[in-house]
């Protein structure tokens, strides 16, 4: 029997390698052909033109705009939260905190996507001018989405602190805040840090609220209220049409973003066994 | 130190609410940083409040039973059919995703030796998994179950991707049930003679199941909220599926579509009470069954 279960445990090795395996060898032999830094860095998306153009870099440069508006907007509240949640909360009120913010993160994409259309996107539009799909709406609903991720992780991380370093800080006279920006949060921060990546990866990778809201103009937005197009929207806008080549370059976007998220996920083991050896 | 000096240690600590004030009109700074922090937390909850009670005020008085007609047409765009999909799929996607699950979890908690070089190439490719967007499980289940294996778009291929999908949820949530199950089972389940594997079925699962049930819960309000995976795996054909062959929409796609096309608004804003309804109750199932697990020990 041992070795049936051994058989299911070496599933996961086989399920990534197969990923690999079939994403690179779809994707990467249109690399080739498109020639790399023309696909990559080409500001060109035309598909459909006589030549066609596959340039993805402002899908690329639209994926870390967005990641990074909603890392602007997450982060902080995040970071705060997990803070208020781990040291200043009433436990009464930790019993309905607490559950709420797990429940954000149960929330499918699709329905942060129809609640941006139909809610965030307008008000933009109003308030801020332009058509509302924006950089701004993306981020805005992202910010919201990551919160979760990093609420959670964050609080653990502050947690695993040992209590002795924040009494230690109070008998030395520093007030109740300043223990836990200057002592807690700096001895929490490789903690925090993979918390921060893991958003990173999940906004990267979001793909259904992003495309109901962004706008998918492909362009470098050049304010926050333009539209912008990520990678992920990207195969799944024309996937549904594209043959040929155009298919295949879609697929190597894919590619691109799979790179991505694995470079993320390294960077997030690094951290990982960084701090195992630090505590 | 029994409780009562604890206890009073903690009061000398406590200072008044008129201390605090002094303190803080001495250290402005801390003011302000408690004051962010309590905005910021307010925030999050309201972001959560915000969203559901919308969501729920524009779309319950489009919960009509036109809504849940068991034909789809595009008068009524019913959200029936994609339901009864959804159900299909969830099905579909444990019965393959459960067993290797629970399989890799046995493996990793009870017959692996400690330090073993393999094991650490399955966490790290387990957590790889669960770092992977769903849109390239889509690619790759286009790719791979779709047209490699010529399955066309269909619920078996969308309930494939779906099971690697949710594999490392499974496998995390059981081995962690699995590691919970005092060593003391086991070793009363030799002393009585049974053997590794009889141990292992007879007393540690059983003593682990509510821990692998909240894990499955988990994993089934995943499936139900995806859509990214599907699309291009199940596709998104409206009807009821007729067979695991046949191509058709679950809720979330179905909810997709609508958003997509823009044309039945009212409607859409029901499908995403339902699924909203949906994906929430499954997830405090889930860690309703986890929250009762705890409290027993």
């Amino acid at each position: 029997m041992q070795g049936v279960f051994f058989l299911t445990a070496i599933t996961s090795i086989a399920a990534v390698a197969l990923i690999c395996i079939f994403l690179f060898y779809n994707g990467v032999p249109a690399i080739a052909e498109i020639g790399f830094f023309d696909f990559v860095g080409g500001q060109q998306w035309a598909p459909t033109n006589q030549p066609p153009s596959y340039g993805i870099f402002c899908m690329i440069v639209g994926s870390i705009y967005v990641t990074a508006g909603a890392i602007i907007i997450g982060v902080p509240i995040g970071i705060l939260t997990a803070v208020f949640l781990a040291r200043f909360c009433p436990a009464p009120l930790y019993k309905i905190i607490k559950p709420a913010t797990e429940l954000l993160a149960g929330i499918p994409s699709i329905v942060y996507g129809f609640f941006g259309l139909m809610v965030v996107v307008p008000f933009i539009r109003d308030t801020f001018g332009g058509n509302g799909s924006s950089l701004l709406a993306a981020s805005v609903v992202l910010g919201i989405m990551i919160l979760p991720t990093i609420i959670g992780v964050s609080e653990s991380a502050i947690r695993a602190v040992p209590e002795p370093y924040y009494e230690g800080s109070l008998a030395l006279g520093a007030t109740r805040e300043r223990s836990v920006f200057r002592v807690m949060l700096p001895a929490s921060k490789s903690g925090i840090l993979a918390g921060v990546v893991l958003g990173i990866g999940r906004a990267i990778g979001e793909t259904m609220a992003v495309i109901l809201i962004a706008g998918n103009q492909v362009q470098i937005p050049t304010s926050l209220t333009e539209g912008v197009r990520t990678l992920t929207a990207n195969i799944v806008l024309e996937m549904g049409y594209s043959t040929g080549l155009h298919r295949q370059a879609l697929i190597a976007t894919g590619v691109v973003l799979f790179v991505f998220i694995l470079l993320i996920t390294l960077s997030m083991q690094a951290i990982k066994s960084r701090s195992e050896k630090n505590g | 130190m029994d409780d009562k000096e604890i206890k009073e240690i903690a009061a000398i600590n406590k200072i008044t609410f008129a201390q605090r004030m002094r303190e803080y009109k001495r250290k402005p700074l801390s003011l302000v940083m408690f004051i962010l922090v309590v905005l910021a937390a307010a925030l999050s909850v309201l972001a959560l409040v915000f969203l559901i009670v919308y969501i729920l005020v524009m779309g319950v008085p489009n919960l009509t039973p036109d809504l849940f007609a068991w034909e789809y047409n595009s008068d009524n765009v019913s959200c029936m059919p994609a339901i009864i999909n959804t159900v299909v799929i969830t099905l579909l996607t444990l019965v393959i995703a459960v067993p290797f699950g629970i399989g890799a979890a046995i493996y990793l908690s009870e017959y692996a030796k400690r330090g073993n070089k393999l094991v650490k190439v399955i966490r790290t490719m387990a957590e790889t998994l669960s770092g992977i967007p769903s849109i390239v499980y889509g690619l790759f289940g286009m790719l791979c179950f779709v047209t490699a294996f010529s399955w066309g778009y269909s619920i078996l291929a969308g309930a494939f991707t779906l099971a690697i999908m949710v594999l490392p949820t499974i496998m995390r949530t059981t081995e962690e049930a699995l590691i919970a199950v005092p060593d003391s089972y086991r070793e009363g389940s030799f002393g009585l003679g049974a053997g590794k594997l009889r141990t292992v079925v007879k007393t540690v699962l059983p003593s682990a199941m509510p821990g692998i049930l909240a894990g499955v819960i988990l994993a089934i309000g995943r499936i139900v909220g995806e859509t990214a995976a599907l699309i291009y795996t199940a596709g998104s054909t409206t009807g009821l599926v007729d067979g695991v062959m046949d191509s058709g929409r679950t809720l979330a796609i179905h909810m997709y579509m609508l958003a997509n096309e823009g044309l039945h608004t009212n409607q859409a804003w029901g499908t995403a009470v339902v699924l909203l309804v949906l994906v929430l109750g499954i997830n405090t199932l889930s860690s309703f069954i986890a929250k009762k697990l705890s409290s027993k020990k």
